[in-house]
């Protein structure tokens, strides 16, 4: 009984410091040092939230870049996530891709055949993937250029200047932040093709 | 050192194993060995699905052919045991033959003796043993000496002397009086001896399990209770896989995966060891003290008897300078001539041999007069003529001739020295007062010593000498025999605060002792080994006896000990490592049928999924007679490092543990296919 | 390729650069020298004792040990449940999240009290933070600690003779929160806010996305329990995604840093061990074979997801990487070796889904669990398995050398063997059996998420995943049903116990006994020859036991898979 009582004694004492004291620390800290990412990355267009610079969104439009497929059950869904959790043996799951696969073939007119890249119909883990290969972007700039009746080259060198690198030269794969991209190309659009002097850039 | 060893083909032997085999069928028995007795249960279910089979319809041929290796699987292991049962009994009972047949001639009352057959005798009996008669039980003398044969039991045909008071007062029962007269008290009842001891310990429905077995037992039941398991679960992973699998397959898998073949040689294994213990003329008194042996880290070894011959022994002669060789060597024989000590014999005769001599008789004059050695003056010599002939230690050879206005010259005074420093001792010799020289007497190393110890270093065991010499001489004998350490002038109680100190430091000691005084060390030691010759208390106190009396037998003991352990590492990981090949056997030849694509599995190419299965049992259950040999001789056992030994047994019990079956199986394979049995 | 060996080389290079000075760090905490924290931290520690009565200098016997061990689980045990239970009635619930199904709460506080953390539930649709903070995140805190906690009895028993003692349960816990998880999370926490994981109490943020749709973006206190998770070798996520949602592991250098976290400690611990045994080659020795078997595991992790999936491949996929599950800004290397690290580390964290990966990558998955966390392992009890396995291959070795086997001067006998034995077989015969049933009963298929083999390998990896306390998941399989709830509970509850005690028995039996010098006829341990044949006896004891079951599950989906057979 002395012992139970030292366990709960223990138990009540670890739970106040590193229950309580310490994400309160952390939370204090960091609302102080890294505001901006400790509530969410948040980016805001004209005043209202747009979004998060981190967590990708549902576009549908053609004028914009689509993101990778989400497996959630409301696409892009930030108050869920997970993925698909389709085995590779799975028909069904390799039929959906099949279907996935024909789609973007025929929305960026591509050939029958014509090689895909695998984000573009491959749900990601998180079903909120912000970014999609360079590739994937690179597929889809045709589209968008004739959508928003842009020059092909403008896009493609945004798509470019969009381009996170490796950190290092080893750290993470070549990729394009989804969100910011179509940000800018609202951007663009707006300053009748000046691509040049877009403010609108990967930082920030 | 091997006599009547029953060798394993003996056909009686075979017969009586064979026999045994099926005796211990008896799940009461089996019960004792875990693992063959669940292999025993799924036999029974097996036979039992085969019978129903033939009845009610079903696959009969095929259950049946596993059954009958199941069956062969138990019966192989049993056989095992069995066999090295009857080895070591018969063993035994040839020991034992010589004492049943014997009679006895009680001591009464009054001081009449009465004739009794021997075993009848009760403890602390009186008999009386005189000329030509056996010695009818285990006892001391209390009174007498006698000349003793005990070659019957020990297989050494010089008789030796037993005698009343002293160190060699015990005698064993089987053993017979060549002459003299002896009264012995009988210390064991019938059935108590140490031989009745021997024999329980090589039967295997009495035999304790020792520390080592049992903590591999735990292990082999362990793997079996997991296997039981794995192959339990296979049925709902086949099911929903699509594949039903019949039980005899999965009773099959789960013999072929269970450490059968350690599981079945365990017990012979242990047995083995025991016997092999016999061979050796040694007698354990449990089988802990046996695997213990193979643990010792220190040993304690008397110098006088073990390490050297016993007596010290003149070697050489270094001259005074300016005196010749001839002189001195001519002074020491006449000095030693009336010395009867070994030590002056063995001046004697290094004398005479330096001088060629040798076989001629060498008389001093009639009138000369003998002065015998004596304590006080620590010096013998002869007296003729005026001339004044001694031989002595040096300072009261000193102390003589100054007492006669002489001086002991530098050279001699060196060459004692220098002797004293080599460990040897010098005698001073000389003639009134002129010193002639000194002789070199000298502990001669016995025989294979050297070797022996240095078989006992690469073994990592420590050995310690203990010895009533000075230091000086006993260093210089420890660093000849290349013992690790020592103990000079040692009083017998020593040895108990000795071991105890080893002991403290973790440390398991093993000692040889035969004197009464040994009898505490013995106690305390881990490994006790007394001399059959030795005395009542000594071999009480101790937990083996060794028949020969051969202090060096602690050597043998101690790899015996180290054989049996190794034996079942060794097949523990033969036995395991076959697994691996089992289930490249069996798992393809359940699912190939189903999922052609796992045949890359099937790495034998086994020809059918039937043959496959039946391949692997028969390898599990053959194996077990062929390791048979393996098992009672022990593996072969060489002092190296632990490393290169553990190397060595990975590379052979491991590695070829993991290719034999492979080999194996598809040799039966190919058979099985020759033969149309499946 | 080149990319990925040049992260896995530098990655392993920070490692060690890392793991050192903290093991050696650690040696100091555990035998009570100063540090060059405990200016600091010294007075919240005696404080703490003075608080809960704890008497420092007090030793216990095994047994005593354990039931502090107990007691204090079972305290753990039930505030989590009945905090989850109550949760609708507390504060910190914006979101106003009702009561938690009594299965799932009875599972969630089972795992994350057995430091499995499995997660039958989606966190950020399920636990108010409340619950998060004071449930989980402390339950991420002392499961930990004791974890560590329980490994250094053994570690201590090596060196002491003939005592009845062990060391003290509190004080070991205490120390192990105070001086090596709270500093480190508090330092990680806010290298991970740098990077972009949340920190926040405030509700999830409504935003107004630019093609005019409303997307509700959870958020929460997750930095600080990302920290912790990482450390302890937990791996419950804030969110249902895990360590793949953005806001857990926003960019390649927190992938990073928290991989690094989670291989920290107990990349550390045998350093620990090697040093407080007064054997610092024992320590390498260990750390080697832990090392071999991790490499080996991930080359062929790495093979068989760069083979990709050959069906995708011929329908005309750009490449033929298999990216299903996994994150752009991760790629196909840094999950894999993400998955490596967790699942030999029994950290529950996924940044890529493992049951979409291909069926020989899960395969290396399922056996790095299934043998029981013994490659690095949980913090402390990671290093408990891998002695366990230790004194298994040595006992054989020392048999074969003639010898009643010895570890660092102690013998091993019948009372070390039988606790050596359940450690090993209890957890792999608990998951085989329970896999056994699932797989036999309708409940249990109905939660299948994939046909075929795949859904064999789903149940198995779950069993393999509680029994090793690992709480990653082929997490298609609807876990969070009564079936499965109690069952992973019931297995985690014999994968978590069935290591400790028996380590704690053996621990109270060494204690006892007297140390024999080692000599020339002595099993060195700490040598090559000990690391080959610890890996040897790791991989046979595994390869046996789980052949069939992985034979039917992952290899057979593999040779279906390059057969283009799908289900």
């Amino acid at each position: 009984m002395k012992e139970f009582i030292r366990a709960l004694l223990v138990f009540v004492v670890l739970s106040i410091l590193t229950g309580l004291a310490y994400p309160f620390l952390i939370t204090r800290v960091a609302q102080l040092i890294f505001p901006r990412q400790a509530k969410g990355s948040l980016l805001t267009v004209n005043g209202k939230i747009s979004g998060s610079a981190l967590i990708g969104q549902k576009f549908t439009n053609p004028g914009y870049f689509h993101g990778r497929p989400s497996a959630l059950e409301k696409a892009y869904d930030a108050s869920n996530s997970g993925g698909s959790n389709f085995g590779p043996s799975n028909s069904k799951f390799l039929e959906e891709v099949g279907q996935r696969m024909e789609k973007v073939r025929v929305t960026n007119g591509l050939g029958v055949n014509a090689p895909v890249p695998a984000d573009l119909v491959l749900a990601s883990g998180s079903g909120l993937d912000p970014h999609i290969s360079v590739d994937a972007a690179m597929v889809q700039a045709p589209r968008v250029a004739k959508a928003r009746g842009l020059r092909e080259s403008d896009i493609r060198d945004l798509v470019q200047k969009h381009i996170e690198g490796p950190l290092f030269g080893f750290l993470g794969q070549e990729r394009v932040n989804v969100l910011r991209l179509n940000l800018a190309l609202d951007d663009l659009s707006r300053h009748g093709g000046q691509s040049g002097e877009s403010k609108q850039g990967t930082g920030g | 050192m091997e006599k009547t060893t029953p060798k394993f083909w003996q056909s009686k032997l075979i017969k009586t194993s064979i026999k045994g085999s099926f005796l211990r069928l008896d799940p009461r028995l089996l019960w004792h060995n875990p693992v063959m007795f669940v292999v025993e249960i799924v036999s029974v279910i097996t036979s039992l699905i085969s019978v129903s089979n033939l009845i009610y319809g079903g696959p009969f041929l095929f259950n049946i052919h596993i059954s009958i290796w199941l069956w062969f699987t138990v019966l192989f292991a049993n056989f095992a045991e069995a066999l090295a049962e009857g080895r070591g009994k018969a063993q035994a009972e040839t020991l034992r033959r010589a004492q049943s047949e014997a009679y006895a001639k009680r001591l009464l009352a009054n001081g009449q003796t009465e004739t009794i057959p021997a075993l009848s005798l009760r403890k602390n009996d009186m008999v009386v043993v005189e000329d030509n008669d056996p010695i009818p039980g285990d006892g001391e003398i209390v009174e007498g000496v006698a000349l003793v044969d005990e070659s019957a039991v020990t297989g050494e045909s010089a008789p030796v002397i037993r005698e009343a008071k002293g160190d060699r007062t015990g005698v064993t029962g089987g053993t017979r009086v060549l002459s003299g007269r002896i009264k012995v008290t009988i210390t064991a009842n019938p059935g108590e001896t140490f031989l009745d001891h021997m024999i329980s310990m090589v039967e295997s429905a009495t035999r304790q399990k020792t520390p080592n077995e049992r903590a591999l037992e735990i292990l082999l039941v362990g793997l079996t209770v997991l296997f039981i398991v794995v192959v339990g679960t296979l049925a709902p992973f086949g099911v929903y896989t699509g594949v039903k699998i019949t039980l005899p397959v999965l009773v099959a898998l789960l013999v072929c995966l269970m450490p059968t073949t350690i599981g079945g040689l365990l017990p012979a294994i242990g047995i083995a060891g025991m016997d092999r213990l016999i061979q050796h003329n040694v007698i354990a008194l449990s089988g802990r003290a046996v695997e213990a042996a193979g643990d010792v880290n220190v040993v304690l070894l008397d110098k006088t008897g073990t390490i050297t011959l016993g007596n010290r022994m003149a070697t050489d002669f270094i001259p005074a300078a300016g005196i010749k060789n001839e002189e001195l060597v001519e002074a020491a024989l006449f000095a030693s001539l009336a010395d009867e000590t070994p030590e002056g014999r063995s001046i004697v005769a290094l004398a005479k041999y330096r001088l060629d001599r040798r076989g001629r008789d060498i008389k001093p004059s009639p009138e000369a007069k003998f002065i015998p050695f004596t304590a006080e003056l620590r010096m013998s010599g002869i007296s003729w003529n005026g001339r004044e002939i001694r031989k002595g230690a040096a300072d009261a050879v000193a102390k003589f001739v100054q007492e006669r206005g002489g001086v002991i010259p530098e050279s001699v005074t060196a060459a004692v020295d220098r002797v004293a420093r080599e460990g040897g001792t010098p005698l001073v010799v000389v003639d009134s007062t002129r010193a002639l020289g000194v002789i070199y007497l000298k502990d001669v190393l016995k025989e294979g010593i050297k070797e022996r110890l240095s078989q006992l270093r690469l073994l990592g065991i420590h050995s310690i000498m203990i010895t009533g010499d000075n230091p000086l001489t006993a260093a210089a004998i420890a660093a000849e025999a290349g013992i690790d350490d020592f103990v000079a002038q040692a009083r017998p109680e020593e040895k108990l605060k000795l071991i105890r100190k080893y002991q403290a430091e973790g440390n398991l000691v093993a000692m040889i002792g035969d004197g009464t005084n040994d009898a505490p060390a013995l106690a305390q030691a881990d490994v006790a080994v007394a001399m059959n010759a030795g005395t009542q208390a000594s071999r009480e106190a101790a937990n083996m006896v060794d028949l020969d009396s051969n202090p060096t037998k602690l050597l043998d003991i101690v790899e015996i000990g180290k054989q049996i352990l190794m034996t079942r590492g060794a097949l523990t990981t033969f036995s395991v490592a076959n697994d691996v090949a089992k289930y490249f056997a069996i798992i393809p030849a359940i699912f190939v049928p189903f999922f052609p694509m796992l045949g890359i599995l099937n790495v034998m190419r086994l020809s059918t999924p039937n043959s496959a299965i039946l391949s692997a049992i028969i390898f599990n259950a053959i194996i077990i007679p062929l390791l048979i040999p393996l098992s009672l001789r022990g593996i072969t056992y060489r002092p190296m490092t632990a490393m290169a030994l553990l190397w060595r047994n990975l590379v052979i019990y491991g590695i070829g543990g993991l290719i034999l079956p492979f080999i194996g199986i598809k040799l039966i394979d190919l058979l099985i296919v020759f033969l149309h049995l499946a | 390729m080149a990319k990925d060996i040049t992260y896995i080389l530098v990655f392993l290079g920070v490692l060690m650069l890392l793991a050192l000075p903290l093991g050696h760090y650690m040696a100091q905490v555990f035998t009570g020298r100063r540090t060059f924290m405990s200016f600091i931290i010294r007075p919240f520690e005696s404080g703490l004792y003075r608080l809960c009565r704890v008497n420092e200098n007090e030793e216990m016997s095994w047994k005593q040990y354990s039931l502090a061990f107990l007691l204090f689980n079972a305290v753990g045990f039930m505030v989590l449940f009945l905090l989850q239970i109550v949760q609708g009635r507390l504060p910190l619930n914006p979101m106003g999240f009702g009561s938690v199904r009594w299965d799932t709460a009875l599972n969630t506080a089972i795992s994350f009290v057995t430091n499995t953390n499995w997660q039958a539930y989606g966190g950020e649709t399920t636990m108010s933070y409340l619950t998060q903070m004071v449930g989980l995140t402390v339950q991420n805190f002392v499961s930990a600690a004791v974890g560590m906690a329980v490994a250094l009895p053994l570690i201590r028993a090596f060196t002491s003779k003939l005592r009845n003692t062990i060391g003290n349960f509190w004080v070991d816990m205490t120390r192990s929160v105070l001086y090596v998880l709270l500093p480190l999370s508090i330092i990680l926490a806010m290298l991970l806010v740098s990077q972009g994981v949340v920190q926040t109490f405030a509700p999830s943020v409504k935003a107004q996305t630019i093609e005019g749709t409303e997307q509700v973006i959870a958020v929460g206190p997750v930095a600080s329990q990302v920290a912790i998770k990482e450390l302890g070798s937990n791996g419950g996520g804030f969110f249902n995604a895990n360590s793949s949602h953005p806001f857990e592991n926003p960019t390649p250098f927190s992938n990073f840093l928290e991989m690094l976290a989670i291989l920290l400690i107990p990349a550390a611990l045998p350093f620990t061990f090697g040093i407080m045994v007064k054997n610092r080659r024992q320590g390498w020795a260990i750390f080697a074979a832990m090392m071999i078997l991790f490499l080996v595991g991930l080359g062929a992790a790495f093979w068989a997801e760069w083979q990709g999936n050959p069906i995708l491949a011929q329908s005309g996929l750009g490449s033929s990487t298999n990216m299903e599950g996994k994150e752009v800004r991760f790629g196909i290397g840094p999950s894999v070796l993400w998955g490596q690290v967790t699942t030999v580390t029994s950290n529950g964290s996924v940044n890529a889904m493992h049951d979409s990966m291909m069926p020989l990558t899960g395969l290396v998955f399922m056996f790095n669990m299934a043998i029981g966390e013994v490659i690095f392992g949980g913090v402390g009890v990671g290093l408990i398995g891998m002695l366990m396995y230790a004194i298994l291959a040595i006992f054989l070795a020392g048999l074969m050398i003639g010898r009643t086997p010895e570890f660092l001067g102690k013998k091993l006998e019948a009372r070390e063997m039988i606790m050596a034995v359940i450690a090993v077989i209890a957890p792999a015969m608990a998951s085989l059996i329970f896999a056994g049933i699932a797989v036999a009963i309708p409940t249990g298929l109905s939660s299948l998420n994939n046909p075929g083999p795949h859904g064999l390998s789903e149940i198995l990896y779950a069993f393999f995943s509680a029994a090793g306390n690992n709480g990653s998941a082929f997490a298609g399989l609807n876990a969070n049903t009564v079936f499965y709830n109690l069952a992973t509970g019931f297995v985690m509850l014999v994968g978590r116990s069935a290591t400790i005690l028996p380590a704690l028995a053996i621990a109270g039996s060494l204690a006892m006994k007297k140390s024999v010098p080692s000599s020339s006829a002595t099993f060195p341990t700490a040598s090559p020859l000990f690391t080959v044949l610890l890996i040897g006896v790791v991989l046979i004891v595994g390869a046996l036991t789980f052949f069939p079951a992985l034979i039917l599950g992952p290899f057979l989906e593999h040779l279906l898979i390059f057969a283009g057979r799908t289900f």
